[in-house]
């Protein structure tokens, strides 16, 4: 009776949402068992076992695993999954991709992207962008679960001293290959976890103007974030895309500028503490769920709101 | 090569969902339905694929009541050859939807299957990784750029990092990102066109698969709403608020 919560990490430390993953699974069952699977990856085999939640974990190294493609990555996670009731991962772009194989593999119907706990077997999830929760009871023996980590506080990092398990690698099937990761780098706040994020949508009209939400951004010490018609338009790259396809943000405070607010950008941002919508259409969906909104033009707005923010004498970081 | 491109009939993407009040789910009577959006991205990438000559037949399937059908007459309209319909007047969930898949892949024996990367109405995000493995083929998910060689295909994916190019062997499994392509639209005479092409029909229970759903839903209800909120008449009392009044900067 325990649960096997698979790590992301870069094989260096383990990303932050496995954190928030850890506590979803400690509500499942306190039993926690983690496993770090890569190449040359002691050190994140290290860190998760300081992790007080953490009970055990399990660690296999392998080139194999260095880049998580999920075609060796599920029959790893399947084999050593036979004493776990639960099989746990974040549901961003990494658990995603794995783990429908190993419920296909463990014929077990997997509960996605979930936002609550009720019990080992009960879990809320929201469908139709989140326009609608669902309450789910998993009738599987074996439960696959993916946990969006927005809505789970991350666990405390350090204190434990789990006991690490070298485990044995699985065949892989040799069919697929890794060519390359072309990772978006910046100074700024990561934008799923950033505690401001500035958004900037089809109103900002180029890439170029992105530079007045990119001001704001760093004078709040903030992430960018972009709805999908400001990606699609060639103004920002997709690692900023917020929305039910792309990243789910719940920031303090969340602003939109230049963004109508379709129901799938609503998707990714309506849980932040506090909105601010910036647009020029006073009947913009936007405004229908913003704390404060602002009607203006937002190649007006946003120097004198930048101009403003440097007047303050104290910005909170 | 062959094609099979799966496509889901779901509420339209631009319809503002009701919750019934019995939280049994969600209002589906009289709601424009439409083909899954990102399905109709893997409809057009087979389409662009058999253009470049490469491929020469795409079979579309959907699985679903007699209305379903009308999404994969929307993919014959675009460029598919012919279809097939497996009937199920019920809900069956991505495990379920994924071993029919398997059944109609060993029959047809596709090189690639195209679907969408997720269904926006249960948002699962589930089918295709779960073909793949059934079926024990690679995977490509998430894919917002396809190049098809002779035994492979290299597959750029939308990753929470950025981009990331993979290289998978035939036969594969292809999910795709709205970023994908731009789905064309029917033309008349082609709509028209597609009312003569083949639809066989299979029924979902006779297939042999166990398609019992697992996963149990108890009730469905409004996500809490947000209080109103106020309009501010400019960007200094904007600032104002946000420092004073919500204490976020």
């Amino acid at each position: 009776m325990s649960v096997l919560l698979i790590a992301e990490h870069n094989n260096k430390n383990l990303k932050p949402f496995t954190l928030n993953a850890i506590t979803a699974a400690s509500k499942i069952d306190p039993e926690v068992h983690v496993l770090v699977a890569g190449s040359g990856s002691e050190s994140v085999a290290k860190e998760a076992a300081s992790i007080p939640l953490v009970k055990k974990v399990l660690h296999c190294d392998s080139p194999n695993y260095q880049n998580y493609l999920p075609e060796n990555l599920a029959p790893l996670v399947t084999k050593h999954s036979e004493k776990y009731d639960h099989i746990v991962a974040s549901a961003n772009t990494f658990g995603k991709n794995f783990m429908p194989r190993v419920a296909a593999a463990l014929d077990t119907s997997q509960v996605s992207d979930i936002i609550k706990v009720n019990s080992p077997d009960t879990f809320v999830r929201p469908i139709y962008a989140g326009n609608a929760f669902a309450t789910v009871k998993s009738n599987d023996k074996k439960r696959c679960v993916t946990i969006r980590p927005t809505s789970f506080e991350p666990a405390p990092k350090t204190g434990g001293s789990a006991q690490i398990e070298k485990v044995d690698a699985a065949d892989v099937p040799n069919f697929s290959k890794f060519v390359k990761r072309e990772e978006t780098k910046s100074e700024r706040p990561e934008l799923g976890t950033a505690r401001i994020v500035v958004s900037g949508g089809r109103g900002l009209e180029s890439g170029e103007n992105f530079k007045l939400i990119t001001d704001i951004a760093d004078k709040l010490n903030a992430a960018v974030g972009a709805s999908r018609a400001a990606v699609d338009a060639g103004y920002i790259s997709n690692d900023h895309q917020v929305g039910q396809t792309g990243k789910v943000v719940v920031p303090d405070l969340y602003i939109a500028v230049g963004i109508s607010g379709a129901i799938q950008h609503l998707a990714g941002m309506k849980e932040s503490k506090i909105i601010v919508a910036i647009n020029k259409d006073g009947e913009a969906p936007i405004f229908s769920i913003a704390d404060y909104g602002l009607e203006a033009d937002l190649f007006k707005a946003l120097p004198e709101f930048l101009s403003e923010l440097n007047k303050l004498n104290t910005i909170q970081k | 090569m062959k094609i099979l491109v799966a496509v889901k009939r779901v509420i339209d993407y631009n319809v503002q969902i009701r919750v019934k009040e019995d939280g049994s789910g969600v209002h589906t009577d009289n709601v424009k339905m439409s083909t899954n959006p990102p399905d109709d991205n893997a409809t057009e990438e087979s389409v662009k694929l058999k253009e470049s000559g490469k491929v020469k037949e795409i079979v579309a399937v959907t699985i679903g009541d007699d209305k379903a059908q009308e999404t994969v007459r929307k993919a014959l309209a675009v460029g598919a050859d012919r279809g097939i319909h497996v009937k199920s007047d019920t809900y069956i969930e991505p495990l379920g939807i994924a071993k029919i898949l398997k059944k109609v892949v060993e029959k047809e024996k596709p090189d690639m299957v195209f679907l969408g990367k997720q269904a926006i109405d249960d948002d699962c995000n589930q089918t295709g990784q779960m073909l793949a493995a059934m079926l024990n083929w690679p995977q490509a998910t998430f894919s917002s750029k396809v190049t098809l060689k002779d035994k492979s295909m290299e597959i750029v994916r939308e990753i929470d990092e950025g981009l990331e190019t993979v290289e998978v062997n035939l036969p594969a499994v292809v999910t795709c990102d709205l970023r994908l392509n731009e789905p064309r639209y029917a033309s008349l005479p082609n709509i028209m066109k597609a009312k003569k092409k083949p639809i066989d029909q299979m029924i979902a229970k006779d297939l042999g698969v166990d398609i019992t759903n697992r996963v149990q839903q108890l009730k469905v209800e409004e996500p809490p709403k947000r209080k109103a909120g106020i309009k501010v008449a400019n960007v200094a009392e904007l600032v104002s608020k946000l420092k004073n009044e919500a204490k976020v900067i």
